[in-house]
């Protein structure tokens, strides 16, 4: 067993688990953070989407030992104080989910498109950003208008901080 | 996935001093392909030797038109490298387009040319610049670091570090998707480099990639789609399975080597 030690939404937290564990299992299962899901399993669909060290990845895909001493975001991690987060808030507005399985990893996917490439999103770089995240619901249309519609609303927001 | 023990190398000395005699060992860099593969329990190494906290395998530099990549440089950081799309931007469209976005912030060029996947993108890109790889041993041209399906020139043990080449005067790559992997069921580079004009094929091969000397001598005489029309492309070294038999596969090498020369110009 090993011990693993992350920062988890902005708290250390740590673990002992088997070097073979995926870091999703370790999430859900030794944190107990089960907002992050096992969809597909394969790295194609993208439900287990978190950030780490600031970058999306799919945590299925990666052990438990190798984001040891990282910093991770999870769907928790995005909301302060029980107020949603401006992308989360566009997914109910825009009716960006149906059953809600693949939300957390499109949610995650979506905050750190507008992290890299905000202000300059469009209809076709959104659809080509989502590649790596599969919705058996919606056709996607109403995801796309929903990070389109954070991404302007973020985009405003900065500037009326500046 | 079978058990393993997991350790995390510090330098590359450390990786080599890890990883032992042991053929049972295994590098691991972004784990795009190598973590997949053990929880198919395809692979099971014994133990893991993580390259990917090594400051000395990241990052990119470019001195004048020479573009060095650490091997452990995320396919996102090629694709958005200002210094390399400044030269060279063919290989940051390239790698632009590998997977999806998570997969390009963990896997790396070290990895997917160490795996040779005869679908991968890479591979292609760095046999159509006449690119060298760099090892903890020894410098090897693309031409002879290719060897077959997933098959390269590394020796057990072995570590690429680094990728370098001079930037072409002109180069482009198209790929067809595959609509399910993104993998390329055809993916073709082309280069205009001071030694001539080089044409790499990926995900047709059947062997994994190849050049094709009959494109790069009509490029050469000719830098115009127009000069690969009559060129015929023998369907009988090509990959056939469920996505694409050999002879669409082959006329797919025309239609993405004359895309890659339009993207170029
Ligand atoms: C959903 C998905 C879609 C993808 N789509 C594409 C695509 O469209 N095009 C494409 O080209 N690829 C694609 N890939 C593969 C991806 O590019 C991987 O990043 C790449 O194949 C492996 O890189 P890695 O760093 O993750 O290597 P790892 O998985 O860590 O390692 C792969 C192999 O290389 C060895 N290795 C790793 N680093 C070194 C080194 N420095 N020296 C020697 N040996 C080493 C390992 O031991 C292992 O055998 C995709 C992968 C996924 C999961």
């Amino acid at each position: 067993m090993t011990k693993v030690t992350l920062t988890v939404n902005g708290r250390t937290m740590s673990g002992e688990c088997e070097d073979r564990m995926l870091l999703v299992h370790f999430i859900r299962e030794k944190l107990a953070l089960t907002g992050t899901h096992v969809g597909c399993d394969t790295t194609q669909c993208g439900a287990c989407v978190i950030h780490m060290d600031g970058r999306s990845v799919k945590s299925c895909s990666i052990l438990a030992v190798q984001a040891n001493g990282s910093a991770i975001t999870t769907i928790e991690g995005l909301s302060a104080q029980g107020e949603l987060h401006p992308v989360q808030a566009a997914f109910k507005e825009h009716h960006g989910l149906q059953c809600g399985f693949c939300t957390p990893g499109m949610v995650m996917t979506a905050v750190d498109m507008i992290n890299r490439r905000g202000g300059s999103l469009t209809e076709e770089v959104v659809r080509s950003e989502l590649e790596g995240n599969i919705c058996r619901c919606t056709g996607y249309h109403n995801i796309v208008k929903a990070v389109l519609a954070a991404d302007a609303e973020m985009a405003a927001g900065r500037q009326a901080a500046e | 996935m079978y058990a393993t023990s997991y350790h995390r190398a510090s330098s590359v000395e450390d990786a080599v001093r890890l990883r032992g005699t042991s053929d049972e060992s295994k590098y691991l860099s972004g784990g795009m392909t190598l973590i997949s593969t053990m929880k198919q329990r395809l692979a099971s190494p014994s133990d893991l030797i993580d390259l990917r906290h090594i400051p000395g395998l990241k990052g990119v530099s470019v001195e004048g038109r020479r573009v060095t990549i650490g091997a452990g440089t995320p396919h996102a950081e090629v694709a958005t490298s200002q210094a390399i799309r400044a030269v060279c931007p063919a290989i940051c469209n390239l790698a632009g387009h590998i997977g999806d976005p998570h997969v390009r912030h963990m896997g790396t060029i070290g990895g997917s040319i160490a795996n040779n996947d005869p679908a991968a993108d890479y591979p292609a890109g760095l046999l159509g610049l006449g690119a060298t790889v760099v090892t903890d041993r020894r410098s090897i041209v693309a031409d002879d670091f290719f060897t077959g399906l997933f098959e390269t020139a590394l020796e057990e043990g072995e570590i690429v570090t680094a990728v370098t080449f001079e930037a072409p005067e002109k180069a482009g790559y198209a790929k067809f998707n595959n609509p399910a992997s993104r993998f390329a069921m055809t993916g073709v580079f082309v280069a205009k480099t001071a030694g001539g004009v080089r044409v790499a094929v990926t995900g047709a091969g059947s062997d994994g990639v190849f050049r094709h000397p009959g494109f790069e001598q009509a490029l050469q005489s000719n830098w115009s789609p127009d000069a690969l029309v009559s060129i015929a492309v023998d369907a009988s070294g090509m990959m056939a399975d469920m996505h694409a038999d050999a002879d669409y596969r082959a006329n797919l090498v025309k239609v993405m080597a004359k895309r890659a020369v339009l993207a170029a110009a």
